[in-house]
């Protein structure tokens, strides 16, 4: 994967031929092309339809449980990364992110805990 | 999926005056993302807390309707892919084709909403009201609040769509479109969570 600062060096690069859009706030990045985000929707689907699947199936639940969290944490990451570009912005986002993020997680752990949901 | 996958350059502003070197409206964005997490963290771990708790019912396993749900499920990550299209082509400086996307996306936001009202429609007909059991309080208050978060971004892309006839959306304030992608986005991702706790998640069909 290119290095970020790389993008940016060649924007300005490309700022300096004229050949970058001509703005004075704004830089050349680079991002994903629309087959790439084609891809990610077509792998979603895919997982969307699996997790349907198994839930046919008559699995045990200490199976189907983490196997449906285990995919649905997978088109999570898929999007955020992908969709919403985490994976190429600032990690100053991923970070007011993942601390609401963590903040709800441990909410929802915590709560659950203290009522005993977890004892069965 | 490699390292070919940033192969497109485009464009994308920034405001290099503010002290982050970051646009503050994404950096706000993100930061009320986080903070609706925790609304959503708190409405799901509601939802699971009383689940199997209701005396009486209807049960999920009563009202669900799997492939119903499921198909809705497909229409959202579908906008979800017109939304980031739509972001992808604004800032090639494609503003008809942004247009399209952006239409594509309200579409099929207001297709989920439409499923979702008759969804509810339907579980009202079968006896689960907002105040029949837990369930029924739970399940509403969680899925209308996505409901209703689905709804403003839907009248967010509108908006937008409207801006982009008027000419106020270009390439250089492509960032206004890439705002409401990010709330999309969000969405789409609690719907996700959603579908799999509430309706995949088996449940107990009556009281612990």
């Amino acid at each position: 994967m290119s290095d970020p600062t790389e993008a940016v060096v060649q924007g300005s690069a490309e700022m300096a031929a004229g050949t970058a859009p001509p703005t004075g706030r704004g830089h050349v990045t680079r991002h994903p092309s629309p087959k790439e985000y084609l891809r990610i929707a077509l792998i979603l689907a895919v997982i969307t339809a699996f997790e349907v699947a198994i839930y046919y199936l008559d699995l045990p639940h200490n199976i189907l449980i983490p196997a449906l969290f285990f995919f649905s944490v997978i088109k999570f990451a898929l999007v955020v990364l992908w969709f919403m570009h985490l994976k190429f912005d600032s990690r100053t986002y991923a970070r007011f992110f993942v601390m609401g993020l963590a903040g709800a997680v441990t909410l929802f752990l915590v709560v659950l805990m203290i009522f005993g949901v977890f004892r069965g | 999926m490699a390292s070919h996958s940033i192969d497109t350059p485009t464009y994308e502003s920034e405001h290099v005056g503010t002290s982050t070197g970051l646009p503050n409206l994404k950096l706000a964005m993100w930061v009320f993302l986080g903070s609706d997490c925790l609304l959503f963290g708190a409405l799901i771990s509601s939802y699971v807390l009383y689940r199997g708790a209701s005396v009486k019912g209807p049960y999920p396993a009563d009202v669900f309707d799997i492939p119903y749900t499921s198909v809705s499920s497909f229409v959202l990550l579908a906008s979800s892919l017109t939304m980031v299209l739509a972001l992808a082509v604004i800032q090639r400086g494609d503003v008809g084709r942004c247009r399209i996307w952006l239409l594509a996306t309200a579409l099929l936001g207001m297709t989920f909403i439409g499923g979702q009202v008759y969804e509810f429609t339907t579980f009202y007909h079968e006896g689960l009201a907002l105040s029949t059991n837990l369930f029924g309080t739970t399940f509403y208050v969680l899925t209308g609040f996505h409901g209703t978060h689905v709804a403003i971004g839907i009248v967010m892309l509108l908006t937008l769509l409207s801006l982009t006839f008027m000419g106020k959306i270009t390439q250089e304030n492509s960032e206004t479109v890439e705002l409401v992608g990010l709330y999309w986005h969000f969405v789409d991702i609690v719907w996700i969570v959603i579908f799999t706790v509430v309706y995949l998640i088996p449940s107990a069909s009556g009281p612990r």
